[in-house]
């Protein structure tokens, strides 16, 4: 009796937190399907689905546009990314030297370095070298932040493969590097996946480096150009709410379609902390 | 002769050590955009510069006497420990509760799981902006249930104090489902063993959880906790979203201020000894909590 009615009690809690988490969407589209002239509440399903706002939001926020950039900007990232860090990480997980040991420790502690804490001299340095609004000017901040986390998923994962399989291929007359990308290389297929994912979703959805290093409107990504689009139109919230989605709609398609491997990409640094 | 050096510069190009090229490229990039301009932050932080100009004066340690003595920086550092701490406080807590609520396969649970992970891939900024729509004034989502309930309107997000739980709040929400995932992965790590063991002696599900749970779990907990630590104590996407920091600076983090002070007020010798000043408590605190769960980790 007693467990039968744990279970109930259960089952009431786990729906009551899925209902938690489906408001803030639930309110989202409601505000974005109504006209701003429908001044009832946000509670309120809307009486008709009215699409108007979103062709606004396209128009006005230059949605299409900040999608280029930002599919521009995460790719480039991204692949920067993981060839510079799987060759970074196949050293300092074969060799542990003195000196390997001091670069690795010396790469994660990059870790704690939050880019607000630099950002006078790391602005400096954009404006004077690359310039803003360029790609390399948003592209290489992003890369050297991204790549911590990355040397750190890479050495753990070669870490974990078998050394016997370089030594055979040694012997074999195979060179070191030749060892690197012909056989090393082919295996990180799984932890490469993660890398995308968490790299990705960081990039995708940054606002601190955009709105810092693209100042040109046609370099905005989608963040800085939602976020200008809202202090101009932040009375007409309608309008906002249809910004969000459509911005929001491709990840979100891409994480219900893909989510076993955004679930193991976004929590892939938990493993071997 | 030119074999012999011809092997050597093969050997040398096959020893071990001739791999550590491949990670030259990576130094680089940290060398010139994290090592260096953290330098210079340092040497910016001790000058009278507008951020654009070529006037740079050195003034010593004035700007770090301006920053200690400016009582809105006392708020930034307050607010910045409530983001910090507080969200990872309530991100673990909810994040280990809801794992234990939803480590089930069944439909409804993964249904729920991947509800409260959505969150966590949106940018924070949209976040932020939805949250908006149950926090603004006039016809804010909150307000309706408010005035449903005959109670007067509030302007959430016009007092600081407020704005600052709010604004820890749409981060818990966002980024609980991260470390409820952590905590999955590490409660199917523990064997069932441990718990049948128990059930034989007669603990209580209290003892369960202390006593085994919790301390078989504390690996996933470091994790949890100093990722939370740090990307709370750095919140700016959040912030910016929903309040900008104001009114004045009653929700500001350090972040915000640092944004402030150079973009709006130019003062850059000024953000660069806040931005000095934030590394130092980011790092103290952070290593302080990796090395603290560390040593409680036990050894199976």
């Amino acid at each position: 009796m007693n467990k039968t009615l744990n279970k109930l009690l259960k089952k009431v809690i786990v729906i009551l937190v899925g209902l938690i988490y489906l408001v803030p969407f639930y309110i989202l589209i409601n505000v974005a399907f109504k006209p701003t002239t429908d001044t009832s509440s946000y509670w309120m399903l809307p009486k008709q689905l009215y699409l108007e706002n979103f062709m606004n939001a396209w128009v006005n926020a230059k949605l299409g546009r900040a999608f280029k950039n930002n599919i521009l900007i995460t790719v480039i990232v991204v692949v920067i990314v993981i060839l510079v860090g799987s060759f970074a990480a196949y050293p300092l997980a074969r060799c542990k030297t003195k000196i390997n040991n001091f670069v690795y420790t010396l790469s994660i502690s990059c870790l704690i370095v939050p880019p607000l804490t630099i950002l006078v001299p790391l602005y400096k340095l954009i404006v004077n070298t690359t310039g803003t609004s360029t790609y390399p000017g948003i592209v290489l901040p992003h890369v050297a932040f991204q790549l911590p986390i990355t040397i750190f998923l890479y050495t753990g994962f070669i870490s974990s493969i078998s050394r016997e399989l370089d030594e055979a291929a040694l012997i074999d007359g195979s060179s070191r590097f030749g060892i690197f990308f012909r056989i090393i290389m082919p295996l990180l297929k799984p932890i490469t996946s993660s890398v995308i994912i968490m790299v990705g979703v960081s990039i995708w959805n940054d606002y601190t480096f955009s709105v810092f290093f693209l100042q040109k409107p046609t370099m905005y990504t989608l963040t800085v150009s939602l976020s200008q689009f809202f202090s101009q139109y932040s009375n007409n919230l309608s309008w906002v709410a249809a910004g969000c989605m459509l911005s929001a709609i491709p990840m979100a398609i891409l994480y219900f379609s893909l989510q076993k491997h955004f679930v193991k990409g976004l929590s892939a640094g938990a493993v071997k902390g | 002769m030119f074999q012999v050096i011809h092997s050597k510069i093969a050997k040398i190009a096959d020893s071990p050590s001739a791999l550590n090229i491949l990670y030259i490229p990576a130094l680089l990039m940290f060398a010139i955009f994290i090592f260096l301009p953290f330098f210079q932050g340092i040497v910016i932080s001790f000058m009278e510069w507008d951020g654009y100009s070529a006037n740079q004066i050195w003034v010593g340690i004035n700007k770090y006497i301006n920053v200690f003595t400016d009582s809105n920086f006392y708020t930034a550092v307050k607010n910045t420990f409530i983001y910090g701490v507080g969200s990872t406080l309530f991100q673990n807590v909810f994040g280990l509760m809801f794992a234990l609520l939803l480590d089930r396969n069944t439909t409804g649970e993964k249904v729920v799981r991947t509800l409260v992970y959505l969150p966590a891939i949106i940018s924070g900024l949209i976040m932020g902006y939805i949250w908006y729509f149950f926090f603004s004034y006039d016809g804010g989502a909150i307000n309706d249930i408010l005035a449903l309930f005959g109670k007067e309107q509030i302007d959430w997000l016009a007092s600081g104090s407020r704005s600052v739980w709010i604004i820890t709040g749409v981060n818990t929400f966002q980024y609980l489902g991260i470390s409820m995932i952590m905590y999955l992965a590490g409660l199917q790590n523990i064997s069932r063993d441990y718990y049948e063991a128990a059930d034989i002696d007669g603990a209580s599900y209290l003892s369960k959880f202390s006593n085994i749970t919790i301390p078989l779990l504390m690996p996933a907990i470091t994790v949890s906790v100093v990722t939370n630590l740090i990307g709370g104590l750095k919140l700016f996407d959040v912030i910016a979203a929903l309040t900008g920091g104001g009114p004045g600076y009653e929700s500001a983090s350090i972040s915000t201020m640092i944004y402030q002070m150079y973009f709006v007020r130019q003062d850059a010798g000024y953000a660069a000894a806040q931005g000095n000043i934030m590394f130092i408590i980011i790092a103290v605190i952070s290593i302080w909590a990796l090395k603290f769960l560390r040593s409680k980790e036990v050894e199976i």
